[in-house]
């Protein structure tokens, strides 16, 4: 009994997934995709250690969305928060690593 | 029993930050030492004044090519401008020689300084500007044709002279070298390189089409004429290209940061002859 419940629970789950990833993207879901990446963008700008990739990548998501392709704007947007997340965990990670890279 | 292992923690958690502190704290001289004997020993057939030359140090094909292409120098024309704008006076009739020691000629090589009065790192290009201002004129772009030009002039009457910068004993002369060599080292950039990565690591190596040159003595060539730009850059253009290369978003020219880096590598090359204006591919 247990188990068919369980298995229940996974295929509504699964069909709910796929229904929701084939709901297209709109301007509010773009405008807070862009939002988060742009925060973590000037994060990396206020530790001087921006990646052109994250501003290039940001550029493009604005595009995508003026040309109401929402969908591929949200998709830009998130991996521009991606590379500006990682860019500041890079700086992080170096602030202890550079001494280690010294000549001795 | 526990207080005692408490104790003894507290001990050996104090006994190691200082050294891991110490790690962090700069002495200029023994990085010198380590900095000048990493690159002899590790290139032990290229002569010590030759580092200055580049990747043409490290290179003989590439040599030749800079021999033949130095016949008629790609920088001559900056040389030329330099010293038409170095010689005419500002508006108010003073000129760029009344703002210098020497009267700017052969001087080159004290540059970058520390200001003790700013507590900053002026470089040449900076001194320059600062001149122009005290003397009621705007300020020429630091990556700019017009600044290229009047630096590529200094050098030019300062080639042969040993590089010879001062960290005074000041803690924020201290501070802005180690700065310098902070960001000599780290990574950055979404290839994850540092300068170091190129210039220490990889010298004489190929990255695409071009030979790495090694760090000791980059500065001494300062500025240069790239083929691959069709004309004259700035230390600061130079930087900001390196740092795009790398894909990190360039700072401002003649930012901290690269006054700084700037700063530490010059005194990497104390006593290492004033090469500039270079040309390079």
């Amino acid at each position: 009994m247990r188990t068919r419940t369980l298995i229940r629970l996974a295929v509504l789950t699964s069909v709910a997934g796929f229904a929701t990833a084939s709901v297209a993207a709109t301007a509010e879901d773009f405008k807070a995709a862009y939002e988060k990446a742009e925060t973590a963008d000037k994060q990396a700008a206020a530790i001087k250690d921006q990646w052109t990739t994250a501003g290039a990548e940001l550029k493009k998501a604005k595009a995508a969305a003026d040309a109401g392709k929402f969908d591929d704007a949200v998709k830009l947007a998130q991996d521009a928060e991606a590379l500006a997340n990682a860019s500041v965990a890079q700086a992080k990670e170096q602030q202890k690593l550079w001494p280690e890279a010294v000549l001795r | 029993m526990l207080r005692k292992i408490l104790i003894a923690a507290a001990i050996v958690a104090g006994a190691v930050q200082p050294l891991w502190a110490a790690d962090r704290a700069s002495d200029p001289k023994a990085d010198f030492k380590a900095f000048r004997d990493y690159f002899t020993n590790r290139f032990p057939k290229v002569a010590l004044d030759d580092f200055v030359n580049g990747p043409y140090s490290m290179d003989e094909g590439l040599r030749k090519q800079w021999k033949a292409i130095d016949e008629f120098p790609p920088y001559e024309f900056a040389v030329e401008k330099g010293k038409d704008m170095f010689a005419t006076p500002f508006k108010n009739g003073k000129t760029y020689g009344e703002c210098f020691a020497n009267k700017g000629v052969g001087i080159r090589q004290t540059y970058p300084q520390f200001d003790t009065k700013s507590g900053q790192v002026i470089t040449l290009d900076v001194a320059l500007n600062q001149c122009r201002e005290a003397n009621g004129e705007k300020p020429f772009d630091y990556s700019k044709d017009d600044m290229a030009a009047l630096t590529a002039y200094m050098a030019f009457t300062s080639r042969g002279k040993p590089m010879d910068i001062k960290v005074p004993d000041d803690p924020r002369a201290l501070t802005a070298y180690t700065k310098g060599k902070e960001y000599f080292y780290t990574r950055r950039g979404q290839l994850n390189f540092s300068c170091a990565s190129c210039h220490v690591q990889n010298p004489g190596n190929h990255i695409r089409t071009e030979v790495l040159a090694p760090a000791l003595g980059i500065m001494n060539a300062m500025p240069i004429y790239r083929s691959a730009w069709g004309g004259m850059g700035t230390t600061s253009r130079r930087l900001r290209s390196c740092n795009s290369q790398v894909r990190a978003t360039p700072l401002k020219a003649e930012s901290e940061e690269y006054r700084d880096v700037e700063y530490y590598l010059s005194y990497m090359a104390n006593g290492l002859p004033i090469s500039g204006p270079g040309a390079r591919p």
